[in-house]
């Protein structure tokens, strides 16, 4: 749960101006316990990330360097007991598409109508959106299972998930968003283009979105790389997504070489996400 | 007749001035409405389900808690959940520190912050992977005999992704440290050791202790990472309460997973509470 509230929260580069005027024999001690430091935790993270690529190219003799394990991501089950990791993939790419767009759809208007005409109701609303912090996946899916029981008379498909996911993605895309509506004068936009004749939709898609883009992106992103590496709820309500079908490809077939290279891929497009979002969250803080 | 006809004229302006006067708090009913039945509905239906049976209310399932079995899940929870956030917090912080007293523009900087926020990010079924391709039975660095031994076995890979969300909360109150408190303290004399016995050390101590409690929340309910290192034997709450709403060995008791829920939200409740009022504390000198 409380692993992703960092992310994206990059702290704001502030002060801390190198120290000036500091003893010779201070700075390099503390240059030599820097770079002692750095060493010593980059091997603690990469030595885990290069095993895991070593073995995503591991060949049939131990050793030997092979591209069959990223071949077989696209290939059929290699077990009756294996899902069919391309149908997950597929499935947790909807899923995140879906799930931005009903985040978005639910919480911007929302919050700039609070913003406009019900401010008094502000601090409630802030109050729901960050408290699915509090209540961690484990036990929200608990309670989520009546209900997806429910809906499961209706439709079986693995999309439903999105209905949980939102939650999960509200407190990040709620931060996000705050941030972005913050740093524009709403009301000012929104008497202009009432004034002008507009209705309430296009004030809301024409001129105060446009205006919050990058923290639109923000929260698109965030709820995305959320969606991509969830697995509680999907495991315990019985639906296959991505992270779901790596853990059964795992367990059908240990140390199957395909299971590094999906949990690869996997990595490095939310690396490439994240790297994306850092560059966004730069620009608006400069601009 | 004419009773109706006045009715009718008096009724219009009525209804154009209702019209006009429907209360504004009315558009946020879709986000409450979504709210309500995707995040308070479960959580309510955890909490009736924890105090009622197939006889209807009453606290017979709460004693579940005094049970020895249920009560060594919490045992090695908190265990897990305490041992990962002391160590990642202290290694964290040292790494938080290192970060800060270097450039604030420079490489080093920015790399290990996108670095965390993909780290802090990383939980789940991947990461486990990469410690057993690391560390593992056929791990490539060592093959750790004590792998799937709890805690030992779990530790460092939940430090992995404790570290780095230690960096993302803590940096920025290393960064509000001024270099002029250190000079002030070094112009009266005092060493290093006194500079962080009293000035150092006091100021970071909220900070620090908020960011302990946040990682303990983490640990606490992080969940696809151990079930993905070892899924044969329950050491945890949310491990239990997996096996306890999954039927699929025959042995579903949803009464003891909404027991052992409530038990997590409870806990959760309460961190979280103090992780904010020392955030609120931590904020009165470091900004």
């Amino acid at each position: 749960m409380a692993a992703i509230t960092s992310l994206g929260e990059t702290p704001i580069a502030t002060a801390a101006k190198a120290p000036r005027g500091m003893q010779a024999s201070r700075r390099r001690r503390l240059n030599a316990f820097r770079y002692v430091t750095f060493v010593i935790f980059g091997l603690f993270f990469l030595v885990p990330l290069w095993s895991m690529v070593r073995f995503s190219f591991a060949g049939a003799t131990p050793g030997s360097w092979s591209v069959t394990p990223w071949k077989e991501i696209t290939a059929p089950p290699i077990s009756s007991a294996a899902p069919d990791l391309l149908s997950a993939i597929e499935i947790t790419l909807e899923l995140a598409v879906l799930t931005c767009l009903v985040v978005l759809v639910l919480l911007v208007p929302t919050m700039i109508w609070i913003q406009l005409k019900v401010r008094w109701i502000s601090r409630a609303f802030e109050f729901l959106c960050l408290l699915p912090l509090t209540i961690p996946a484990i036990v929200l899916v608990v309670g989520l299972a009546p209900i997806y029981n429910f809906i499961r008379h209706y439709e079986l498909s693995a999309l439903q998930l999105f209905w949980a996911y939102v939650i999960l993605a509200l407190p990040y895309a709620y931060r996000a968003l705050a941030t972005g509506l913050g740093a524009i004068d709403v009301r000012t936009l929104s008497e202009a283009a009432r004034s002008l004749g507009a209705n309430w939709a296009t004030v809301m898609v024409r001129v105060i979105a446009p205006n919050m883009w990058q923290a639109i992106l923000n929260a698109m992103l965030l709820s995305a790389a959320l969606v991509l590496g969830e697995f509680t709820i999907a495991f315990l309500l019985l639906y296959t997504n991505l992270q779901v079908a790596m853990y059964y490809t795992a367990r059908a077939t240990a140390n199957a070489g395909v299971v590094f290279s999906t949990s690869t891929a996997a990595l490095t497009f939310a690396f490439v996400m994240l790297v994306i979002l850092s560059y966004v969250g730069r620009r608006r803080r400069r601009g | 007749m004419a009773v109706a006809s006045t009715t009718q004229t008096g009724a219009r302006p009525v209804r154009a001035g209702r019209r006009l006067s429907v209360p504004a708090w009315v558009g946020t009913v879709p986000f409450l409405g979504y709210v309500g039945v995707f995040l308070l509905l479960p959580t309510a239906i955890v909490i009736w389900g924890s105090v009622r049976n197939s006889t209807g209310f009453q606290f017979s399932n709460l004693k579940l808690l005094g049970n020895s079995v249920v009560r060594s899940y919490f045992v090695g929870s908190v265990e897990l959940a305490a041992l990962s956030a002391a160590i990642g917090a202290l290694l964290g912080a040292i790494l938080a520190y290192a970060i800060a007293s270097g450039n604030p523009d420079g490489g080093v900087r920015r790399f290990s912050l996108a670095g965390s926020g993909v780290l802090a990010q990383f939980g789940g079924v991947a990461l486990a992977f990469a410690f057993s391709a690391t560390i593992g039975p056929v791990g490539y660095v060592t093959q750790a005999t004590w792998f799937y031994d709890f805690p030992q076995g779990i530790l460092p890979i939940y430090v992995y992704f404790q570290i780095p969300l230690m960096v993302l909360v803590f940096l920025p109150a290393v960064d509000g440290l001024r270099v002029q408190w250190r000079e002030a303290a070094e112009s009266l004399g005092g060493s290093t050791w006194h500079y962080w016995r009293y000035v150092g050390g006091p100021l970071l101590a909220p900070a620090f202790t908020g960011a302990l409690l946040l990682l303990f929340a983490n640990g606490l309910s992080a969940f696809a990472t151990i079930q993905a290192w070892e899924n044969q034997i329950a050491y945890t709450v949310p491990q239990q309460i997996s096996v306890a709403i999954s039927s699929e060995v025959g042995t579903a008791n949803p009464s003891e997973a909404d027991v052992l829920a409530l038990g997590m939200v409870v806990m959760v409740a309460i961190i979280m509470t103090g992780y904010a009022l020392l955030q609120r504390r931590a904020a009165r000198w470091l900004r």
